[in-house]
């Protein structure tokens, strides 16, 4: 099973869950920006979580399925549609062989995921198959995907094959993962209080709480720069490098703030003012620029429970989605 | 209005351990660059690697402080916790903080990198030269004369941080980055280090290394480490080239 690149689109990358345990040399974790996305895409076509995916931006590109494959489409809604009809998202789709893949129109969301069953066949960077852009690893020869790229898959879907009617190019297999709670409130996005929090002044703690910040076109998969009330500190002070994480948000020094995102650096030297929740990365990751966040700050036993509750939901689901496919082909 | 301090766990005066987000956490032992402080950090992060739990996903250090990455909901399924991950991470960089040896023992091999401080390479010599009142081959001197530390690697990938400089010539980063060609050396504050790959910096530039510092397929993508005692020599426009 393969795919190839007819034209590639804003920025195609392959990701998985990230690669963890190379901070000590300066690589960060990387990896989808949008992990809840990207795991269902996986588990509803029977992989495994940590598969990797492709990640697509949009404007999407055009992909042709080679051979008959299971995909799935989660994330952001760029209209997916094959040949010239719409797919569905969130949802096990058989498609046939020799049909196009497009992403004609932007309706929600900032990336968009596709798995196909089996994952593709490439090669592991330091554990991960996430493409590291600065490090040129990883992914596909880590770059983004370009014309005429081709990408083999493990596991032929040909079992799957015979779900398709005689002249459909996809069915869809009648069940799908609900994704309602996690994007739920887009713009409302929980914090827990960061080290240097107590160091804003007064007025900034107030500001931080009470108004809005918009998401500048400058942001990308390190960071997302906001624009608003700038926010001072009681005052100045140096801080030296030390780690950060991914939902961290750093005071610049203009009083902007900026929250790191997947492909951020593995050290930092700005003040921590606050850190977004795990459980709400995955809407962060889909707004887009000149979209607005409204922080709200929670416990870390509120965010650490939640991210359970999410976890547990997710095992069930991934259950679900492995006995429908299972009752499928046996 | 918010109750951070029920988030943080001070030992003493000098040891925090504070949350990164909901799946990471920081134990700090000051704001201050310091070889004894470094030291410890290296200890801190040996010891959890052989001590590694189930759910530790990575370990970040930096000049006095040691991060690390963990998956909540793994420890919690792991350990049978009635408590929260937050607070086994917090007795477990505990644990490490008390169990780390002790002993001082600094690395005592010097790595020596060579540096080719020709103006070719060295944009910002003269700038320096001219902000710090001394002659540029000063500049060049005073750089190479000194043993430095390496005491984290972070940014990018194999991005050292060594310090400190002679005070004559540490000098603030550029307010606005620039391009920087991998190799490049340069100084911020009383720290220098070398840019590993072409990137946008900040650093004020002294010279180029011809040694990659960062080879990603390699067997050790990144060879030099925390703690390394690194010292420059300069060399010469020609041998730069031929050692290329």
């Amino acid at each position: 099973m393969s795919i190839s690149v007819i034209k590639p689109g804003l920025l195609d990358t392959i990701q998985d869950l990230g690669r963890y345990g190379y901070s000590h040399w300066g690589i960060n974790a990387g990896g989808v920006m949008d992990r809840f996305a990207a795991s269902v895409a996986n588990m509803l076509v029977g992989n495994c979580v940590d598969e990797p995916v492709l990640e697509v931006h949009f404007p999407g590109p055009q992909i042709l399925f080679e051979q008959n494959a299971l995909i799935a489409i989660t994330g952001a809604d760029f209209s997916a549609s094959l040949n010239e009809e719409l797919l569905p998202l969130w949802k096990p789709v058989v498609v046939r062989k020799n049909t196009v893949l497009h992403f004609p129109k932007l309706n929600f969301g900032a990336r968009c995921y596709i798995s196909v069953h089996g994952g593709p066949c490439i090669d592991k960077w330091l554990g991960s198959y996430s493409t590291n852009l600065k490090a040129a690893a990883g992914g596909k020869d880590g770059r983004p995907l370009r014309k005429g790229d081709e990408i083999h898959f493990k596991e032929n879907s040909i079992y799957f094959a015979g779900l398709l009617h005689d002249d459909a190019n996809f069915r869809a297999l009648p069940w799908k993962a609900d994704n309602n709670k996690i994007y739920h409130h887009p713009h409302e996005i929980s914090v827990i209080p960061g080290k240097e929090w107590e160091e804003l002044d007064a007025s900034s703690q107030d500001n931080f709480l009470d108004n809005n910040f918009m998401i500048h076109p400058s942001s990308d998969r390190m960071g997302y720069q906001l624009k608003g009330t700038p926010l001072n500190l009681k005052k100045p002070f140096e801080l030296i490098s030390s780690g950060v994480n991914f939902g961290t948000i750093q005071l610049l020094p203009d009083g902007q703030l900026i929250i790191l995102m997947a492909d951020h650096q593995t050290t930092g030297g700005y003040p921590r003012i606050a850190h977004v929740i795990s459980s709400h990365l995955p809407k962060l990751a889909q707004l887009r620029p000149s979209d607005c966040v409204k922080f709200k700050v929670t416990s870390i036993r509120a965010a650490e429970d939640l991210l359970i509750a999410r976890q547990k939901e997710l095992q069930v689901l991934h259950r679900a989605c492995t006995d429908h496919l299972n009752a499928l082909v046996c | 209005m918010l109750n951070l301090t029920a988030y943080h766990f001070s030992l003493n005066s000098d040891c925090t351990i504070f949350p990164l987000g909901d799946s990471s956490a920081t134990l700090d032992l000051g704001n201050i660059v310091n070889e004894g402080l470094n030291q410890k950090v290296i200890e801190i992060k040996n010891w959890l690697q052989k001590n590694s739990f189930e759910g530790l996903k990575d370990i970040i250090i930096a000049y006095s402080s040691v991060s690390i990455v963990y998956d909540p909901f793994l420890i919690k399924e792991r350990y049978q916790l009635p408590a929260s991950a937050f607070e086994f991470v917090i007795d477990k960089l505990l644990e490490a903080f008390e169990s780390a040896t002790r002993e001082y023992k600094p690395d005592e091999d010097i790595i020596t990198i060579p540096v080719c401080y020709d103006e070719m390479f060295g944009n910002d010599l003269k700038f320096i030269a001219a902000q710090k009142n001394i002659p540029v081959e000063k500049v060049i001197e005073l750089h190479h004369s000194k043993t430095y530390r390496l005491y984290m690697i972070g940014f990018l990938p194999g991005f050292s941080y060594m310090a400190e400089v002679d005070e004559q010539i540490a000098i603030p980063r550029k307010q606005k980055p620039v391009p920087v060609i991998a190799g490049s050396v340069g100084i911020a504050g009383s720290q220098t280090g070398i840019y590993p790959l072409n990137c946008p910096g900040g650093w004020q530039i002294v010279g180029r290394t011809p040694i990659k510092l960062f080879e990603p397929f390699a067997d050790s993508p990144v060879k030099l480490k925390s703690g390394n005692l690194i010292k420059f020599y300069p060399i010469t426009k020609e041998e730069f080239e031929n050692n290329y």
